[in-house]
């Protein structure tokens, strides 16, 4: 943490943090913290895929895969499928650690492909997770296929239940806002994380193979190991998301990890600003609100100026969403908020 | 072994398509060293153009041949503009940005292309049948029909066109030129944007043909098909070398193969336990095992380090 900065900005930060979802409530609805959940829970994964393609500048396609270790995870050890009802505190470090063991499996073999050819691998690799969680309905039905697992366990801790209302000294406080509280804790963890990793040695490693590996392998960095770490511990971030995922949603089929999925939590680092941290944060909230956002507007705004609707609001939502994705990435190519270093890059290189 | 025959002929079938669309992927790559993630949609857009234009044709009553002959034309140059018009728009304003912003701009002409798709021609699928009677024949005990004989020749004459093109025409040896050093070959007076945009539609124009024969072999074009199709191509490319036009070929031939082999004995290999459904897991395997033992594909060169 910097010193320097005024310790009253922290706080007036962390103040409208806590009383956002109320204020999303008052103004848009229930529905908008719902989104504001899920925003949290993109934000996270991001910043996972953030460090394995932000720091450390390896193009990972099938991050998706990794949620899906960590929902499924949670989703079998708490649920009717087995009958298991583990808590939360097992079910959760154990399906991170089930992550990162999946992410060194895919890291080990694949350290020696660079650029796009790393790229292609960790897409198959993540299609190989869906359809197995697909097809493994049969002979023995583990995964219950395309049908999916519900009916798991909410998030608990203790006796205390995110999935239910609580009365607090008059207040009634919902499970969505509840869920947020927790993802934002979570959240904030893996920021500060990050954070740390960002200046320390194992951070100037990676930050060091990105710009130039033989260089870095020079200069005494074990390239190896390294890499493997940022494999492991960005797949530890989406194995935790993932099993908040499970816990919140109470439902998980394979269609939620499709390589869409993967690609959309791409853009949300490279959009934002890839390797800096808000602009990670930022370009999650933005890929979670600008559909939802343009959702409610592309019917309505069409009843207003047609008198009808012609177009189907739900390809019209996602043709919008398309063009602003080109047009942000035209306007500002290193993304809205690159870090300092990168942007210092570029006006490097205008200059040369 | 009659199933070993089938499985060989449909998997040169398939294989033919592949590579068709991942020479597109190839040709791009080899000389901006860019993913075209949009590619898969441009044969998307070419079938459903081909089947538009075969539709209104039929129904004003042009002779079959002529009919086919003109929607495959007409498809083929539309790709071509589209081909164009993406990498005027998506990819040339940012040939200097850092690597992974073209990347995401083709994402999103992708879910654009698509979106539009499915606005002009709906969700469902449409059947796509050619105007001629298509006989099947028996071959060693395994069948082919007119279709698939047709496929195989058609993109095997492309395919030669193609490399002599690349090879010997002018046009050709200014691609090379931009492919092995941009800015030597600007010095030599080679119009780089011009390489660049004839690439783009060379591609798209094998993109409209594959297309307009991946409708026909399956019968049916619907807005999703491009995704997947383009995906696998794109496999295909980077397991036979990206970059590499003989390597796409290869690469897209062989995939054709594993699929439909794997498809076909996966059961029995695994006693059961996995069926026919993992057969796209099988040709990511595959993927993966060629590129822990040769990292840069079956036929790329051994690249020098380059950030």
């Amino acid at each position: 943490m910097k010193l320097h900065r005024p310790a009253n900005r922290h706080l007036a930060l962390a103040a409208i943090l806590l009383v956002l979802p109320f204020i999303i409530d008052a103004l848009f609805g229930h529905g908008w913290v719902r989104i504001a959940d899920f925003a949290l829970l993109y934000i996270m994964l991001a910043l996972g895929l953030n460090i394995v393609v932000g720091y450390a500048g390896l193009l990972d396609l099938g991050y998706i895969a990794f949620f899906a270790v960590g929902a499924y995870t949670y989703a079998l050890l708490g649920s009717p499928q087995f009958g298991l009802h583990w808590p939360m505190w097992v079910t959760l470090p154990l399906g991170a650690l089930i992550a990162c063991i999946f992410g060194v499996l895919l890291g080990a073999p694949t350290l020696k492909l660079r650029g796009d050819y790393l790229a292609i691998v960790t897409l198959g690799f993540g299609e190989i997770i869906r359809i197995f969680l697909n097809n493994l309905n049969a002979p023995i039905n583990i995964t219950n296929g395309p049908q999916g697992i519900s009916g798991i366990d909410a998030l608990q801790v203790g006796g205390f239940s995110f999935g239910e209302s609580h009365q607090w000294l008059g207040v009634r406080v919902d499970d969505v806002h509840l869920h947020y509280y927790l993802f934002l804790a979570f959240t904030l963890l893996v920021i500060f994380v990050s954070r740390r990793l960002e200046d320390s040695r194992i951070g100037r490693a990676w930050v060091a193979i990105r710009e130039d590996e033989v260089a870095a392998s020079a200069m005494g960095i074990n390239t190896r190991n390294i890499k493997l770490l940022a494999f492991a511990m960005g797949a530890t971030f989406g194995g935790i998301s993932g099993g908040l995922f499970a816990g919140f949603q109470g439902f998980v089929s394979p269609e939620s990890f499709s390589l869409m999925e993967s690609i959309m939590i791409l853009c949300m680092v490279v959009l934002g600003g890839m390797g800096n941290i808000g602009g990670v944060v930022l370009g999650g909230i933005l890929l979670v609100a600008l559909p939802e956002l343009f959702r409610n507007a592309a019917g309505p705004v069409q009843m207003a100026l047609l008198g009808k609707v012609v177009v189907d609001p739900e390809s019209l939502r996602m043709l919008m969403f398309g063009l602003a994705l080109i047009l942000v990435m035209l306007w500002r190519p290193a993304g809205l908020w690159p870090s300092t270093q990168r942007r210092r890059e570029l006006n490097a290189e205008e200059g040369a | 072994m009659d199933i070993f025959f089938q499985q060989i002929i449909n998997g040169l079938v398939q294989g033919s398509v592949y590579a068709l669309v991942a020479l597109g992927y190839t040709m791009v790559y080899g000389i901006l060293g860019l993913i075209n993630f949009a590619h898969g949609e441009v044969v998307m857009i070419g079938a459903m153009i081909a089947l538009a234009v075969l539709q209104a044709l039929l129904a004003a009553a042009f002779s079959p041949v002529l009919a086919v002959l003109m929607s495959l034309l007409v498809a083929m140059a539309v790709c071509m503009a589209l081909g164009y018009s993406i990498e005027r728009v998506a990819y040339r304003p940012l040939r200097n940005a850092p690597r992974l912003a073209p990347l995401i701009t083709a994402i999103g002409v992708s879910i654009v292309l698509q979106n539009l798709a499915m606005m002009i021609w709906g969700r469902e699928y449409h059947a796509f049948t050619l105007p001629f009677n298509n006989a099947s024949h028996e071959v060693g005990g395994a069948i082919v029909n007119d279709v698939q004989i047709g496929i195989v020749v058609v993109a095997l004459i492309i395919m030669a066109g193609l490399l002599w093109l690349v090879h010997h025409s002018r046009m050709g040896r200014a691609m090379r030129a931009v492919a092995e050093n941009p800015s030597a070959a600007t010095l030599m007076g080679v119009d780089i944007n011009r390489v660049i945009s004839n690439t783009f539609m060379l591609g798209s124009a094998l993109a409209a043909i594959a297309g307009f024969m991946v409708s026909v072999n399956y019968g049916i074009v619907h807005y999703y098909m491009g995704f997947m199709l383009g995906l696998k191509a794109f496999t295909a490319a980077v397991l036979g070398g990206i970059g590499n036009l003989r390597g796409a070929m290869l690469g897209g031939v062989l995939l054709g193969l594993i699929e439909s082999l794997g498809a076909g004995y996966i059961g029995d290999l695994t006693g059961g336990f996995l069926g026919s459904h993992y057969q796209d897991v099988f040709a990511f395997f595959v993927l993966i095992a060629v590129l822990i033992f040769r990292p840069s594909g079956l036929l790329g060169e051994k690249l020098a380090e380059r950030a």
